[in-house]
């Protein structure tokens, strides 16, 4: 059996997956936590289009993009678990809806 | 290092360096409060005995280029209006740190603030840039903010915020105009000496002048305050610590028509020829109906507050007249007033510091008790009812004449004004400081020879305009034919 | 010596007197009244300077300095000396500095002795400030000064509730009176250009102007009427006329000494000095002076018969000023300058004297009501005496001053006008009587009082003062004023002395004493008061025709709602409605759209994901 070579489509459609999964967990979840993956998710879905965009044109800025994304990803994963952390530790627990108190 | 500007930064420095003092040395604070305000006042002195008298233009122009690529500059200068006003507002300043010596409480930020809206009035009425003018103009909204909210007394809280919401909806409006100027005269330049040349001979369309003067007008006018959108500034000056009232009824209500004068009316003079007998018409409900209203009141400082908005009304006619005699007398009776109410809310405040209560009919008979402050009230009272040998006086007299001829309701309505005046105010001297004294105050206690001195300097400043207008009226005089060429001779040459 | 610097030093000799209290006498008796005398006689001093040397010398001296100077409006700063001026500034300084000699003795127990002299002093300086003046703004703002340091002296027991509302009344009435003098001077000074040149309020230029301007008919007679009746309104207010007289018997609430400076020598002559002063303009429009006289002659009698059922000495010497300044006024209106200059020159004289006699009585008794006096013509022989005799001048007795000047009015309303000669008569006939009923109540009869009882003579500071003023006051008829005055202006009416009118008017001023004498001299004890002749007629009278009354009712009920009906629109409608309205209306469509604000996090991404959408679905569209 033979797969047809992995091409720029294959590419971006996992992307995009990735991207809805992504969005979905985004949308719909309501654990701190799982929103904070889901959102890595979506992060990476992009990271994957830039590459693959990047290879297809033969142009290396995109994988630079990517490695700003990745630091950004990074600080943002960081500052956001230490939130959760602290949320979970002052809440007891992690459900997004019931942290109100900046809303009046 | 040009005097201009060094009267804008010598307040701004001084807040840089309260920033650095320790919290708990308050002499220090004071000190340098004093000293970063007494030195703009002994420029401004400088200036006003330097002043070139019978050359027009400005002087002392200081020019840095900031943004060219819009045409924004830095610059700064004066003519003998603003420089009027600069020396209002440094005498205002100054005197103003010194009454406030009795301010107990966040002695250091109260400071950072008051320097801070020092150095922004004076940049407002020293710019020769409309978009510094405005910036300026912001930076003195911003630290009364605060000023009235912390340290504020009454309403504080509704007052502070309906001050800043409506200067700075009325900053807003006439952003629109400044911006319109600065597209429809096809310049693309703020630079102020430059637009006012520049528009000489190339005016911006008549209709299109007719449509811009309202949001210039209204815009400035709220400060001014014109009839109706006077409402924020009884209260505002009610709620407001001492020192920020004298400095807020003295000097920024000035800014107002200052504005009108120098932008509104220069900039776009058919606009003005067309609306001023609105402004007219608007000053005598000042007069009239702000002196009614004072005349109803119980608070001091409501009926100091409400009689400013009165006697701005005065200021708005001799704008209205656009003859040479109703703006100089508009520009000489934003100075006496300015002296005048600070005068007057220094003395106020004096006593509600020791009374907590500022009901004249609460007060009695103090004129035994603290016979200074009482006399020092009583001149101030007698000032704003247009007794001779005041500033006021000569001031509003100027504007009876400027408007007998071209405003004749409005003159009427002037005049009956100082009846309106002396009435209120005398029942407001009677009430509170003649009779017997109220038992309660028999602890009060008179201004120390210290706290004499911000009185001293007013009072002398007042009288000596009083009985020798010259000394202020040559200066403005020299500035006031510029305001006016913009006008059509035709129209300008038929009045007074 | 004549100088130029001459005028200068009249009016701010005072002036430099009231600042010199102020700096270094505050604490001190001797230095504060010292200073205010030195000031005084060095005012006096160059006044007679003035005064000899315009015995040979007519013409007018007038000096200047340019105080605005703007495009279109020029005013000027400056003093005019000519004889009628000179007049007056003999009596504000020689009446003022006996006022301020006698006032040592009358105020020496008095607390804040220094501040008294202090405000003598001010309002020296600004009554002689409108005696000199040589233009109408300059005047005005003396004018603003006397009524501001009259404020200050009426009210300076501050501490009497009546006192300080007296001084309030006599400013705030000056003030509604200024209201029309001030439009008044707005007119004259267009008047002044309708001959074509740059306007001016010199009283000199408007005098040679007038005429012209007169002739090239520019200005309707109504017109001028309407601008020398504005102008006229000052002197309503200054001289106290009717209806804007109420200031004047509540300032008896000042001391005595400063009733007999402001309230009969100085102050309340000033308008009609003005008048004088100005007599050129009144002259232009017979109108106007018909209208004037009428008021005067009607403030002469109403006044009068005021002063009849008084029974506070100084009240009824407050009528009296009011009734013989309304005197004055009539004679001006009928055209007599020279008349009624001269009656406020005599008139100055016999009234101080008159009020410091009453404070010399007071001073001593420690009461107002003439019914606690009685007896004192014994215990008080100098006061007595120059009492008496200013009683007698104020009546119009030959040959005392008030009867020359007196007499000359009548004579011009003999001429003019026969009824208000007869209305002048029969004030005059009152006034002999209201005269004659203090003097036999308060020095004859048995003392009605445990003070009177006990009474002595004031101190020589004050008895001096009083026999000094009583020379002027007998023989004021024959130091040839009216000669003098002659020169101050070509228009106006000059009367020969009437035989007929100086029968008659003597009969009614002894007629006056006469009955007086009858009624009270004997039989008049405190109990007797109920039952007066005029019983029927005092309670109206008493009552002042109600027009405290009414102005009362006017300034509660119409001003003071008026003011609070507008201080109620203010707050509900200027700032609940409008301002509050905005401000609720901003709050309310915030509140309806914060709803969209959901502050959960998959709202907002999710509302990001439909914003997105909706642009894909523009774009590719």
């Amino acid at each position: 059996m033979s797969l047809p070579p992995v091409g720029l489509p294959h590419l971006i459609g996992l992307s995009g997956i990735l991207f809805v999964i992504g969005l979905v967990g985004v949308l719909t979840r309501r654990n701190i936590l799982l929103i904070l993956l889901s959102l890595e998710l979506i992060l990476n879905a992009a990271n994957l289009a830039f590459v693959a965009f990047s290879r297809a044109h033969g142009d290396l800025s995109g994988q630079i993009m990517v490695f700003f994304v990745m630091i950004v990803a990074a600080a943002e994963v960081t500052v956001g678990l230490a939130i959760t952390v602290l949320l979970s530790r002052l809440a007891g627990k992690l459900n997004a809806d019931e942290m109100r108190n900046l809303k009046w | 290092m040009n005097p201009v500007t060094s009267i804008i930064l010598a307040p701004v420095i001084g807040a840089l360096i309260l920033l650095v003092i320790p919290q708990r040395q308050e002499g220090w604070i004071k000190r340098v409060s004093a000293i970063a305000t007494l030195i703009p006042v002994a420029l401004a002195l400088w200036m006003v005995f330097r002043f070139p008298v019978g050359e027009a233009g400005y002087h002392w122009v200081h020019r840095i280029a900031w943004l060219p690529a819009l045409g924004i500059q830095y610059q700064v200068g004066v003519d003998g209006i603003s420089l009027t006003l600069l020396l209002l507002h440094t005498l205002c300043g100054f005197t103003g740190v010194l009454v406030s010596y009795r301010i107990k409480e966040r002695v250091k930020e109260y400071y950072l603030f008051y320097l801070l809206l020092i150095g922004g009035v004076a940049g407002v009425f020293a710019s020769l840039d409309l978009f510094f003018f405005y910036l300026f103009y912001e930076m003195a909204v911003i630290p009364m903010f605060p000023l009235i909210g912390i340290w504020g007394s009454g309403e504080k809280a509704y007052a502070t915020m309906k001050l800043t919401l409506y200067l700075t909806a009325g900053a807003v409006l006439a952003l629109i105009g400044l911006l319109a100027i600065y597209a429809v005269s096809g310049t693309h330049s703020f630079d102020l000496i430059f637009l006012e040349h520049f528009l000489r001979q190339n005016p911006i369309p008549g209709d299109l002048q007719r449509w811009l003067f309202p949001f210039l007008l209204i815009g400035f006018g709220v400060i001014a305050p014109m009839w109706p959108f006077h409402s924020w500034s009884p209260l505002g000056h009610a709620a407001a610590p001492s020192a920020v009232s004298m400095l807020h009824a003295g000097v920024l209500m000035k800014l107002g028509s200052y504005a009108i004068l120098r932008v509104a009316v220069q900039l776009l003079p058919e606009g003005a020829y067309t609306w001023l007998p609105w402004v007219a018409g608007l000053s005598i409900m000042n007069m009239v109906y702000g002196g009614f209203v004072a005349m109803a009141q119980k608070d001091m400082k409501f009926i100091i507050g409400y009689s400013s908005s009165s006697h701005m009304g005065y200021v708005l006619l001799g704008i209205a007249c656009l003859n040479p005699v109703g703006l100089n007398g508009a520009v000489l009776l934003m100075f006496a007033h300015g002296i005048m109410t600070a005068t007057a809310f220094a003395a106020v405040g004096h006593i509600y510091d020791q009374t907590h209560t500022r009901i004249a009919s609460e007060w009695g008979g103090l004129a035994r008790q603290v016979p200074f402050i009482a006399t020092v009230f009583i001149m101030a009272a007698l000032a704003s009812a247009g007794l001779p040998g005041f500033g006021n006086f000569v001031a509003e007299l100027l504007v009876f004449f400027a408007s007998w001829n071209t405003h004749r309701w409005a003159a009427l309505a002037s005049i009956l004004g100082i009846v309106i005046t002396a009435f209120y105010m005398l029942r407001a001297v009677s009430t509170g400081f003649f009779g017997p004294l109220n038992p309660r105050w028999v602890k009060l206690q008179d201004a120390t020879l210290f706290e004499k001195v911000p009185y001293l300097i007013l009072l002398a400043a007042l009288m000596l305009v009083g009985c020798w207008p010259k000394l202020l009226l040559d200066m403005i005089s020299t500035s006031t034919p510029a305001v006016l060429s913009h006008l059509d001779p035709l129209k300008a040459v038929a009045r007074l | 010596m004549v100088t130029a610097a001459g005028p200068w030093i009249i009016l701010f000799a005072p002036l430099a007197a009231f600042i010199g209290i102020v700096l270094f006498g505050r604490k001190s008796k001797p230095v504060s009244a010292g200073l205010a005398i030195a000031g005084m006689v060095v005012s006096l001093g160059f006044t007679l300077t003035f005064f000899f040397h315009s015995l040979h010398a007519h013409e007018a001296i007038e000096t200047a300095v340019s105080w605005v100077e703007l495009p279109g409006l020029t005013l000027e700063f400056g003093l005019l000396i000519n004889p009628a001026a000179i007049l007056m500034a003999l009596v504000v300084t020689g009446v003022g500095l006996m006022i301020f000699l006698y006032s040592t003795g009358y105020m020496a127990e008095d607390s804040s002795y220094p501040r008294y002299f202090a405000y003598l002093s001010l309002f020296a300086f600004s009554m002689l400030g409108i005696v000199l003046a040589n233009n109408f703004v300059t005047l005005f703002m003396f004018w603003e000064l006397v009524g501001a340091s009259s404020y200050l002296l009426i009210g300076y027991w501050y501490e009497k509730p009546s006192a300080a509302a007296a001084g309030k009344k006599a400013f705030l009435v000056n003030r509604i009176a200024d209201f029309g003098f001030l439009i008044g001077i707005l007119m004259v000074w267009n008047l002044s250009g309708m001959g074509g040149e740059a306007r001016t309020l010199n009283f000199l230029q408007l005098e040679e102007r007038l005429p012209e301007i007169l002739h090239s008919g520019a200005v309707a007679p109504g017109l001028l009427a309407a601008i020398v009746l504005l102008v006229f309104c000052g002197v309503l207010g200054k001289s106290a006329q009717f209806p804007l007289h109420v200031w004047l018997p509540d300032a008896m609430e000042g001391p005595t000494p400063v009733s007999a400076l402001i309230h009969a020598a100085t102050m309340v002559a000033a308008g009609v000095y003005l008048i004088g002063r100005v007599f050129f303009l009144f002259w232009a429009s017979p109108e106007a002076l018909a209208v004037i006289a009428a008021i005067g002659g009607f403030t002469a009698l109403f006044a009068a018969s005021l002063a009849l059922v008084e029974n506070d000495i100084k009240r009824v010497l407050a009528f009296s000023t009011l009734s013989q300044l309304g005197y004055m006024v009539m004679a001006l209106g009928l055209g007599g300058y020279v008349a009624g200059t001269y009656h406020l020159t005599t008139h100055a004289f016999f009234k101080a004297l008159l009020f410091l006699g009453a404070g010399s009585v007071i001073h001593a008794l420690h009461t107002n009501d003439i019914w606690q006096m009685g007896g004192l013509a014994k215990k008080m022989p100098a006061t007595t005496f120059t009492f008496l005799a200013a009683t007698l001048a104020l009546a119009g007795i030959f040959p005392l001053s008030g009867f020359w000047s007196k007499d000359e009015i009548l004579a011009v309303a003999f001429e003019r006008n026969k009824l208000l000669w007869a209305v002048g008569t029969l004030s005059a006939a009152m006034t002999a009587f209201y005269m004659g009923r203090v003097f036999c109540v308060a020095f004859l009869g048995k003392p009605r009082s445990h003070h009177a009882e006990h009474a002595h003579e004031s101190p020589p500071s004050m008895t001096v003062p009083l026999w000094i003023l009583t020379v002027p006051t007998l023989i004021g008829g024959f130091i040839g004023i009216p000669q003098y005055l002659h020169h101050a202006t070509e228009a106006g009416l000059h009367v020969e002395f009437n035989l007929f009118v100086a029968l008659i008017s003597t009969l009614a001023a002894v007629g006056g004493l006469g009955l007086a004498y009858a009624v009270y001299a004997r039989g008049a004890r405190p109990g007797l008061k109920g039952q007066e002749l005029l019983s029927r007629l005092a309670v109206p009278l008493s009552r002042k025709f109600w027009v405290d009354e009414m102005y009362s009712w006017i300034n509660q009920n119409v001003q003071q709602r008026f003011a609070d009906l507008l201080a109620l629109f203010e707050r509900f409608i200027i700032i609940q409605l409008c301002v509050n309205g905005v401000a609720k209306v901003t709050g309310l469509a915030g509140s309806l759209l914060r709803t969209a604000q959901t502050g959960k996090v998959q709202t907002y991404a999710a509302m990001l994901l439909a914003g997105l959408g909706f642009l894909l679905y523009l774009n590719l569209k």
